[in-house]
């Protein structure tokens, strides 16, 4: 086992060419993913939060356009060329799919699906191939592995579709995870069992996870860390806990307070009024801005940057300290 | 003593049949069928919000359905003010489409997309006669106004608003009948969690203004709680627990209801547990478990349950379970 590996991004932009002009899908974004670590990705629809994640391992085609740096293993994946970057996907790192339905091959048994990237990415011959194949639905949890092996994605059940699909991206021992509203699709007993599945491979096999979801529940369900994206632009990170206790960014605090919690039955939500802005016509200055109680002149003239406030924590807000003062007085 | 149900459910059942192979059909083989209601039976009261919930395919859009008379039962009954539905004809059943109204999932479909929201509005009025010619649009202005549309909304079509500005047309259009019951199929599941909060918090002002009933389907736990006076769990077309929602949540008597509240993500994220609550899938509701149809996932479950079907039994006030284990007290909060 060598140390483990982390995942430096930085400054990340994707831009698709549209007929109403360039849209900007995701702005400059940073951020680390460190070894063993599960970093959650959270944002509404439209935020940019699956884009990034493709943007990362070159999922993004023309006449989508992404620039800025993703280091992995001392190499800048951006540049890589194609055949190199495809070793690495599917190898080192590895991604999971929120439709395991579209993501899989119908027309192929499960089994082929997973030699196929066992043959891609690691150097076992035939019959190691298949011992390897059936230990890997032993470890995500599909009974009788060696007969399912023989079935089609369409016989399986949704959850255990995304077991399939864990198997296939674990097959060539990834180190780095990412993962694309992996249980938005399931029943939440099911959605429970995959979560926690994701959670003790990490811990067995020491890999980083990159978990995009819109569900904060999820989030302080899994996630070490959390950024917050809105239109393209992360405003918000920090340790899970910190940013549940005390959210410093005015949208992360509405959205906090939008999901009902126990013990205030039938009171209003917090709800934050609006809707988010089309890409394609971001308001000048701070994006959240017009949906923002906080909001101030200063907001509307100047985009705010992506401050550190403290280890761990940084936050794109003019008036990060209000809204945190403001937190005691609503909960 | 309560005043009577508004709506009562009766040993309810739908089933539908599957498409006969001709193979099974050469072996002499029966015809499949999906138990979608296995005999299902609650109240609804007036003015109350019941919300139900359950996981897919658990029958609680089949449910929702049969309630607004979209699906006919095929056995038991719904009666609405101690009336058969099923029995309704001609100007008694409209009155009833007009006094049970259903708000559906998908605001993308269910509105016409080549209709102006004042035609889709318009249309409503006019096909119960809601309102003479001349006070339509201004009817239409003060729907816009209830559900906190501004006032151009009028001339739009569906596809000018986002899925939450669609699903306030949606419930403009409910509310445009001035029905009594609202059905709500999954209201917000399809939009994002800000804007899903201004939908719920509007669904609240509007039945505490109009006193409308409330039939909330959903599968999302947090939002059922927090919605509801009551809750009716669903599982595999059956119902296994219903009771005050406070008591649903914090002393839930089925071990399924268990299982679906320990497998909710908490908002907390110091409070984590690691093992997974429920093992296992739903079995096939076109083969149900001969017992209880929970026995093959249930952790408690014993050779009577899985031979022999448990009734729905009163707990205490109100609170009812469909599980054998709850008498003998083995299963504890």
């Amino acid at each position: 086992m060598t140390g483990g590996l982390s995942l430096e991004v930085t400054n990340l932009s994707t831009t698709f060419e549209t007929p109403l002009g360039a849209v900007t899908a995701v702005d400059g974004v940073s951020f680390d993913v460190r070894p063993g670590e599960v970093l959650g990705l959270v944002g509404e629809s439209g935020s940019g939060k699956s884009v990034t994640l493709r943007s990362l391992i070159g999922l993004i085609h023309p006449p989508g356009k992404v620039s800025g740096r993703v280091i992995w293993n001392g190499q800048d994946l951006l540049s890589l060329p194609s055949g190199r970057l495809a070793r690495v996907r599917g190898g080192e790192i590895a991604m999971i799919f929120q439709e395991p339905m579209t993501a899989l091959n119908p027309v192929l048994t499960v089994g082929l699906q997973i030699e196929e990237n066992l043959r891609a990415h690691t150097a076992l011959d035939r019959g190691q191939r298949r011992a390897r194949a059936v230990e890997l639905f032993d470890l995500v949890g599909i009974p009788d592995a060696k007969r399912r092996l023989e079935n089609y994605p369409h016989q399986f059940s949704g959850g255990m579709r995304q077991r399939v699909m864990i198997a296939i991206a674990l097959a060539s021992n990834p180190r780095l995870l990412l993962a694309d509203e992996p249980t938005t699709a399931l029943d939440v007993t099911i959605q429970d069992q995959i979560l926690k599945l994701i959670l003790s491979l990490r811990d067995e096999l020491g890999m980083g996870v990159v978990l995009v979801t819109h569900d904060l529940g999820v989030v302080a369900a899994t996630c070490d860390r959390v950024a917050v994206m809105y239109a393209g632009r992360i405003v918000e990170t920090g340790t899970v806990v910190d940013i549940f206790d005390g959210p410093r960014h005015a949208y992360t605090r509405g959205l906090l307070s939008s999901v009902p919690r126990g013990g205030a039955e039938r009171a209003p939500l917090l709800a934050i009024e609006g809707t988010p802005p089309a890409l394609s016509a971001l308001p000048p200055g701070c994006a959240f801005g017009p949906r923002c109680s906080f909001a101030t002149d200063a907001c509307r003239d100047a985009r705010p940057g992506l401050l550190t406030i403290a280890p761990d924590r940084q936050v794109a807000c003019l008036h990060h300290d209000a809204v945190a003062a403001n937190r005691g007085q609503v909960a | 003593m309560r005043e009577p149900a508004l709506i009562s459910v009766e040993d309810v059942g739908k089933v539908f049949p599957m498409t006969h192979s001709l193979l099974r059909y050469m072996r002499g083989m029966p015809q499949l069928s999906v138990n979608a209601l296995n005999g299902v039976s609650f109240d609804i009261h007036r003015g109350e919000t019941v919300g139900i919930v359950g996981e897919s395919g658990c029958g609680k859009s089949t449910l929702a359905r049969c309630l607004v008379r979209l699906h006919d039962c095929d056995s038991g009954q719904i009666r609405f003010e101690g009336k058969d539905i099923a029995a309704l004809e001609g100007t008694a059943r409209r009155q009833f489409n007009r006094r049970v109204q259903m708000i559906f999932q998908d605001p993308y479909s269910s509105l016409n997309p080549r209709m102006r929201v004042r035609q889709i509005l318009g249309e409503a009025l006019s096909v119960h006669r809601m309102r003479p010619k001349a006070a339509i649009p201004t009817r239409i202005a003060e729907l816009l106004d209830i559900v906190r549309l501004p006032s151009d909304a009028a001339d739009k079509f569906p596809h000018e608003f986002s899925g939450g500005q669609r699903q306030r047309i949606g419930i403009a259009r409910a509310l445009a009948v001035e029905p009594e019951v609202l059905v709500a199929d999954e209201l917000v599941s399809a939009l994002d969690v800000s804007v899903q909060a201004q939908v719920v918090n509007l669904l609240l002002r509007l039945q505490e203004e109009l006193g409308l009933t409330v039939v909330f389907v959903a599968h999302d736990l947090r939002l059922v709680r927090h919605i509801s006076h009551r809750v009716v769990v669903m599982y595999l077309g059956r119902v296994v627990e219903i009771g005050p929602t406070e008591r649903i949540f914090s002393a839930p008597a089925h071990p399924y209801t268990q299982a679906l509240l320990a497998a909710a993500p908490e908002m907390d994220p110091r409070r984590r547990n690691t093992a997974p609550a429920a093992r296992g899938e739903l079995p096939s509701p076109l083969n149900l478990p001969p017992g209880c149809a929970f026995s093959t996932r249930c952790p408690l479950a014993t050779d009577r349950c899985r031979a022999e079907r448990p009734a729905l039994r009163a707990t205490e006030n109100g609170h009812m379970a469909a599980c054998h284990l709850v008498d003998t007290h083995a299963v504890t909060a």
